[in-house]
């Protein structure tokens, strides 16, 4: 076992379950080389916690056949393993069996994060920078005089070349991106403040003049860095975090050849015709027809089915399908890139267009701060030139305004604030893609619900386990263990503590049931037709998964009644939206007789049932074209286009893949309170935003009319800059305090979620 | 005047020596896995395989 109690990652035990263990074909596919017949696979092990973990981890990799090497990361929790040899070292069962459960996920194509070890680098030598010449101007400011001082500037200025080559090239090039496409950013006018700046002083210097501003521009360029690094930082952790989980989709496919040879070939390679070999607890990669073999397939992440539906050969199975409970033959009807999974990427990208309009804040501020700036430094020159005709006192005048007027805390003022939500959000499980994304959150007035896998687990729970013989809960519980099926799965979880019943046999009959022959009688567990052979009486149960029994040579002992699990803490959710002003709506592929038992529990007015995935998308555009304004939140492979349709969107880690990329919150646990935790903390975050900005133009404004009537010396525009930024980063950090429904107060019935607070206490 | 002709050099370079370790240490890896490293000194260095 492991050595350390699990944490918040525990929730995602939802999707595992169900998943096989990547097979050494994946595993090789998913693998890179390194040259040299050695290759590198990544696994994600999200239960890394502490000392103990990594060494037991490395160890037992290092002891196994062809394994040169593994190195844990726990910040990342992940674990590289390097191998060489043809056969694939079994790496992920050790992992299971020390109590990890490690998956896959793809090799990253650049490995290292350029932009963040350029950003970092650029805030280094810009410190380095500033730091020195603050030092040499504090002791111009204290009276350096004469051939001193000039010495001084000359120092500055030779150490603000690289910091403005290096730090400054991250604004130029924006900037001019920026320009290049006839727009305006923040980075127009630093870059111009910053570069005015800097060749005045030089001139300044040259002709022994008394103000030199190398220690506004180069300090300016490292306030503004950090702000940008944290920014990127955050937005990379959620990216990594969301990367770590599980794959959903198939990989690639055991091909069966005409002559009975079997090749494991990756997704994009398979073609129309090949025979596919599809073990259960595996999802179906392409569009395809059963050829041979029964099962039970669970649709739920596909079209929003809670119920598993029974299949056999000669039926239709989509891509994404989960193959629950026995093996099957699939001929492949369609390439990876016709497949159903396909369709959705084409209806996402088309639905695509909402949020593509939207400009950030900080864009649309600068789109008028830019200009108003830059003509009041013009206007300014022109006014002293026009009062005094000396060229060089107007230009020195009207670069002071710029300077003072270099939106250093502008430029910090939203960043810093949406670093500061994202990790408040990040410490309860949500991961923020970027910040335009809480700046989106903030304004919904709609919320859009899928119903399978959203508002519900997705999984089915057992009602009647009260009204059972607990005794014959027990049997059924012990034989429900050998199988994957949901139903099986919700029984299992009542197995009597340490009282196993010893069956002489048992035996999965996918598609029917479970039969377990004891002691000379047969018990069977299934549906009611094939279980209770003898017993053909009794209607169907009064919940639509009332066809489950558990059969004693063939007469029913037990009948099960199952519903749709909630989602823990969903009714309190949608309560909280409601009282947060949010209308809200459910959206589902199930029938109308499953939605409407789910909306009336949770108090969900309006819902549409039977609803394709472009119905979604056609629901969610309606709603925007009335002027609504629409947070979608969905699972389920039906629900990405709609997931890119909506102003802004949020799916569980228990997601298809393609949904969790194209939702812009992911959250982690199970609870759903993590959507009006979201709205609340993005709402909060956008006041703060505006009460920066607010700040920073009452600094104008009180700044500007000074620089404007020349009073501005290279002290005062230091300290005005450094004061505005930390204000603004003071009033910033007031949302890591302000919270006051954190979902850790609410009560959470669900075991599991206690064993997560349990977890983050200790 | 004469000290600062050899100070302020001195006190650069010293500045661009700790500027040069930073970056060095970010080239090298060390800021990859911040938490690990600090998880890392409990595990006894006997076992080679750790590193």
């Amino acid at each position: 076992m492991s050595c350390c109690a699990p944490g918040a990652e525990m929730a995602l035990d939802l999707v595992s379950t169900t998943s096989v263990l990547p097979s050494s074909q994946e595993i090789r596919l998913a693998s890179r080389s390194l040259g040299d017949d050695l290759r590198q696979t990544d696994l994600s092990v999200p239960t890394v916690h502490c000392a103990a973990c990594i060494q037991a981890i490395e160890t037992a990799l290092a002891k196994l056949d062809n394994v040169e090497g593994a190195r844990v990361n726990l910040s990342t929790k992940r674990v590289a393993v390097r191998w060489r040899g043809d056969q694939v070292p079994p790496f992920v069962a050790v992992l299971g069996r020390l109590g990890y459960e490690a998956h896959l996920f793809d090799p990253e194509v650049g490995n290292k994060d350029k932009t963040l070890s350029e950003l970092i680098r650029a805030v280094a030598v810009s410190g380095f920078a500033a730091g020195n010449i603050m030092l040499l101007s504090v002791s111009v400011w204290s009276g350096a005089e004469g051939a001193t001082r000039d010495l001084f500037h000359w120092v500055s200025a030779l150490i603000a070349i690289p910091a403005l080559a290096f730090a400054g090239g991250i604004f130029f090039r924006s900037a001019w991106n920026a320009l290049r496409h006839g727009r305006m950013n923040m980075d127009v006018p630093i870059a111009v403040g910053v570069s005015l700046a800097y060749a005045m002083s030089l001139y300044e210097t040259i002709n022994h003049g008394d103000h030199a501003y190398f220690d506004a521009s180069v300090s300016l360029l490292f306030f503004l860095l950090i702000g940008r690094t944290l920014d990127h930082v955050m937005r990379e952790r959620a990216r990594t975090a969301i990367k770590g989980l599980s794959q959903l989709a198939a990989r690639g496919a055991m091909v069966l050849r005409g002559d009975g040879a079997r090749d494991y070939l990756p997704v994009g390679e398979i073609e129309p015709g090949m025979q596919l070999l599809v073990a259960a607890g595996e999802r179906i990669p392409v569009d395809g027809k059963i050829i041979h073999g029964a099962t039970d397939l669970d649709y739920s992440l596909v079209s929003g089915e809670s119920t598993p539906r029974n299949v056999a050969p000669g039926e239709t199975v989509q891509a994404g399908v989960l193959n629950l409970t026995g093996s099957l033959t699939i001929e492949a009807t369609a390439a990876a890139k016709d497949s159903f999974l396909a369709e959705m990427v084409r209806l996402m990208e088309a639905a695509e267009g909402g949020r593509a309009h939207y400009r950030r804040i900080a864009d649309r501020v600068s789109a008028l701060y830019a200009p108003v700036v830059h003509l009041t430094a013009l206007a300014t020159f022109l006014g002293w030139m026009a009062a005094t005709g000396d060229w060089h006192r107007a230009i020195t005048i009207a670069i002071a305004v710029l300077i003072i007027t270099c939106p250093c805390a502008l430029g910090l003022a939203v960043p810093i604030v949406q670093v500061v939500a994202a990790r408040r959000l990040f410490e309860n499980g949500i991961m923020v893609k970027d910040g335009s994304a809480m700046e989106r959150l903030a304004t919904i007035d709609t919320a859009v619900f899928d119903k399978t896998g959203t508002l519900t687990l997705g999984q089915p729970r057992l009602v009647n386990a009260a009204s059972i013989d607990p005794g014959m809960l027990a049997i059924a519980a012990d034989m429900a263990a050998h199988s994957r099926h949901p139903f099986s799965k919700a029984i299992a979880g009542f197995a009597a503590l340490g009282r196993q019943h010893k069956f002489d046999a048992v035996n999965e009959h996918p598609g029917f049931g479970i039969e377990a022959t004891d002691a000379g009688s047969t018990w069977r567990l299934g549906r009611r037709g094939w279980a209770g052979w003898k017993a053909r009486t009794g209607g169907e149960g009064k919940h639509g998964y009332g066809g489950t029994v558990l059969t004693k040579d063939g007469f029913i002992v037990a009948t099960f009644d199952f519903e749709d699990a909630l989602r823990a803490g969903a009714r309190a959710a949608i309560e909280q939206l409601n009282d947060a002003g949010v209308s809200v709506e459910m959206l589902s592929g199930d029938t109308a007789g499953a939605c409407g038992e789910v909306a009336e529990m949770l108090g969900v007015d309006d819902f549409v049932p039977c609803l394709l995935p472009s119905g979604k998308v056609e629901r969610v555009e309606t709603m925007t074209k009335d002027g609504h304004k629409v947070l979608m939140v969905g699972d389920g492979l039906n629900d990405t286009p709609a997931l890119s349709a909506a102003h802004v969107s949020i799916a569980p880690a228990t997601a298809a893949d393609i949904g969790r990329n194209a939702a812009d919150f992911v959250f982690l646990r199970e609870s759903l309170l993590a959507v009006p935790l979201a709205l609340d903390v993005s709402r909060k975050a956008g006041n703060l935003i505006r009460q920066n900005i607010a700040i920073a133009i009452v600094y104008n404004a009180v700044a500007v009319p000074i620089a404007i009537l020349g009073h501005v010396t290279p002290l005062i525009a230091a300290i005005a800059m450094s004061a505005s930024s930390l204000l603004v980063i003071g009033n910033a950090l007031r949302l890591q305090t302000s919270m006051p429904n954190s979902p850790a107060k609410n009560v959470r019935r669900d075991r599991r979620s206690n064993i997560t607070k349990l977890a983050q206490s200790s | 005047m004469t000290t600062l002709a050899y100070l302020i050099p001195v006190a650069l370079f010293l500045g661009a020596l700790g500027l040069g370790g930073f970056l060095w240490a970010l080239k090298s890896g060390q800021y990859e896995d911040l938490d690990g490293a600090a998880e890392r000194v409990l595990i006894d260095r006997e076992d080679k395989l750790g590193r």
